[in-house]
């Protein structure tokens, strides 16, 4: 199926319509020996959950199109519902909108199946400007998805965007990173445009979007919080209503929601299979010690000089 | 069945890159336990040139595109020929370069053909999997795809049972070059495919830039990590390596706390070396990063901590402030030289 991205002016200039792909995921740059279990395998639940660096580089992107040209920025990610915290943290920083993708089919995704369901997902919003995506993840560092999901949208990808040159009308202008330098390229709308941290500062939350935004949460943890009670009022006196009146409401869409295929989503949908995990055994080398001070480094300066390695 | 093994051969219209002779080296391996044939797909608009090259790898068969749209690199021509000829010729293996232009358009042919993809391997095999079930099923011969996951914490083996080609990517460096030697295997030119729907991207500009520094060839590194502590302390490293007349490398988390620039990051998803010597300076010696440097003819570790991992891989270690040692080695060096 070829999917064509229409395009509507309104009159007077143009409010681009702008998604932004982000991830939960865990802090492996910081692992600690507290997050390795006694098998050699990473205890997942003991690493801080953040938000994919380069996907708020990817954001950034999206809100200078927003202050620069005028924008709707819909951020969403596929995670389980614990990721709605990175969603929040669009809000934080301006995004307009927010989708979290979450279905127990959706588990256990390679980036293929994963593209899948962002793709179906973005489908369903109509016509897309821009898709900007972090060029990768840090959990599994791919760098796959962005692309992957271009070409299930049947748009053009530019890849390591370096700065955002011009954009008019239907068409925009990048300076990207290319294997030996750099280019500058045109695109007619709609693409998909990855971002890395070169790219630009991630701006902080305002506090006054904070102060706003830090009782948006989905139905889920609506119902979480009213005790699972199937009753739409509660306690604090939230209500379904209430936060969608103050769009503080964030969606949560299914795998029927999006009515995508069963059988290209997760674990199912996903060409690549673990064959194993190894832990990591470090075969010991004969290791030679040497103090630290003068002349035992002395010592080992002159050996390398000996054997040539050095000077 | 043909099982063909293709690597993906790319070029800057001048010369061939080293990551696709590295390639041509390992699927040559790959080709020969298989028994089959192993392949180089080249697209541009003069690939005569690039023969030779490619050949001299024991390549038996080039796949050649040419097109004047296919002069440089644009993932979508790209793509669409590349996935053209896939289905044509139904490789078993294809494998690119993990290079920025590698890491665009793997991820999207895969996606086309709806097969699967791994990043940025550091070992390739061929072998048998068992998927599990019942009755279990038996794959026999598959890619057997290696690489560090989780930020380098483990090791991870993927395959790709059902859906095939077997696709996989590999950072520069990773894999031995063969000795070019004089063979001629056969071109087989296939018709290049130019949509107009391809080429709604334009290069307007393109400007060449030479890497800040080139690891690779560098016979000495140091290299310095976290441990170091701070941007300051990291012209220490820079020191050392100006005096001993190496290059400066650097982990992952050095180059993540802003210390230096991401062309010196030596690991999986940097660079990965051999050099003559590296010294680690401050470096615990993550998985990530020992993938690309492990081979070292020496390794030397400075680290505060006895017991990080790096110590355990060094054939030299110092347990020390590498603050006092660093200044300590560029003297001793000095009066001995």
């Amino acid at each position: 199926m070829v999917l064509i991205l229409g395009y509507l002016y309104p009159k007077g200039g143009k409010m681009y319509k702008i998604v932004v792909l982000v991830k939960q995921v865990p802090d492996t740059h910081n692992i600690t020996a507290n997050a390795m279990k006694e098998d050699g395998t990473v205890n997942r639940a003991a690493l801080p959950a953040i938000f994919n660096p380069e996907d708020l580089n990817a954001l950034e992107s999206a809100l200078e199109i927003k202050e620069r040209y005028g924008a709707e920025v819909t951020a969403i990610t596929m995670g389980p519902p614990t990721a709605t915290e990175v969603l929040r943290e669009c809000l934080y920083r301006g995004a307009d909108k927010v989708i979290l993708l979450t279905d127990r089919r959706f588990a256990g995704a390679d980036t293929l199946a994963t593209s899948y369901v962002i793709s179906e997902a973005i489908k369903r919003l109509g016509k897309v400007d821009i898709v900007f995506a972090g060029r990768q993840a840090i959990d599994g560092d791919t760098a796959q998805v962005g692309p992957q999901t271009a070409e299930k949208l049947n748009i053009p990808q530019i890849g390591y965007m370096l700065e955002l040159k011009s954009l008019k009308k239907d068409v925009i202008e990048v300076k990207r990173a290319i294997e030996e330098g750099v280019e500058v390229v045109k695109c007619k709308l709609p693409v998909l445009i990855t971002v890395t941290e070169q790219t630009n500062t991630p701006r902080y939350p305002s506090a006054k979007r904070v102060a706003l935004y830090k009782k948006a949460m989905t139905k889920s943890e609506l119902l979480a919080k009213s005790d699972n009670r199937v009753s739409y009022l509660n306690p604090s006196g939230l209500s379904e209503e209430f936060l969608r009146s103050k769009g503080l409401l964030i969606e949560e869409w299914s795998l029927d929601d999006i009515k995508a295929d069963p059988s290209m989503c997760g674990f199912a949908g996903s060409p690549t299979k673990v064959y194993k995990i190894d832990s990591v055994v470090l075969e010991a080398k004969e290791t030679k010690e040497y103090e630290p001070n003068f002349e035992s480094v002395s010592n080992l300066i002159h050996k390398l000089i000996e054997k040539h390695i050095i000077g | 069945m043909s099982r063909e093994v293709w690597v993906f051969v790319e070029h800057n219209s001048e010369k061939i890159l080293d990551v696709s002779k590295e390639l041509l080296s390992e699927g040559r391996r790959l080709a020969d336990t298989l028994k089959s044939e192993l392949c180089g797909v080249i697209l541009g608009d003069d690939n005569k040139k690039f023969y030779k090259d490619i050949f001299s790898f024991k390549t038996d068969k080039i796949y050649s595109i040419q097109h004047k749209e296919l002069k440089d690199f644009r993932v979508l021509p790209y793509t669409t020929n590349i996935v053209n000829s896939a289905k044509k010729f139904n490789p078993y293996i294809i494998l690119f370069g993990a290079t920025l232009t590698g890491r665009e358009l793997a991820p999207r042919v895969a996606s086309k053909l709806r097969c699967g993809l791994t990043a940025d391997c550091t070992e390739l095999k061929i072998g048998d999997y068992t998927q599990p079930g019942n009755p279990p099923k038996v794959y026999k011969d598959l890619l057997l795809q290696i690489r560090p996951a989780f930020g380098g914490n483990i090791i991870a083996t993927i395959v790709n049972p059902e859906m095939h080609p077997q696709m996989a990517t590999v950072r520069p460096g990773v894999m031995k070059m063969n000795e070019p030697v004089k063979f001629e295997g056969k071109v087989v030119d296939i018709e290049p495919v130019i949509d107009d729907n391809d080429l709604v991207l334009t290069i307007i500009e393109k400007v060449k830039q030479e890497k800040r520094v080139n690891l690779t060839g560098a016979s000495i590194i140091v290299a310095g990590g976290m441990g170091v502590g701070s941007k300051e302390n990291f012209k220490l490293i820079e020191d050392l390596a100006k005096v001993l007349g190496g290059e400066v490398g650097a982990s992952r988390a050095a180059v993540d706390a802003g210390w230096i620039h991401k062309d010196h990051q030596v690991g999986q998803t940097g660079v990965t070396v051999r050099p003559k010597l590296y010294i680690a300076c401050g470096i615990s010696g993550s998985v990530q990063h020992l993938a690309g440097m492990i081979e070292s003819k020496q390794i030397i570790a400075i680290n505060k901590d006895p017991n990080a991992d790096i110590m355990k891989v060094a054939h030299y270690k110092i347990v020390g402030d590498l603050t006092k040692v660093i200044p300590m080695m560029i003297k001793a060096y000095k009066e001995k030289v």
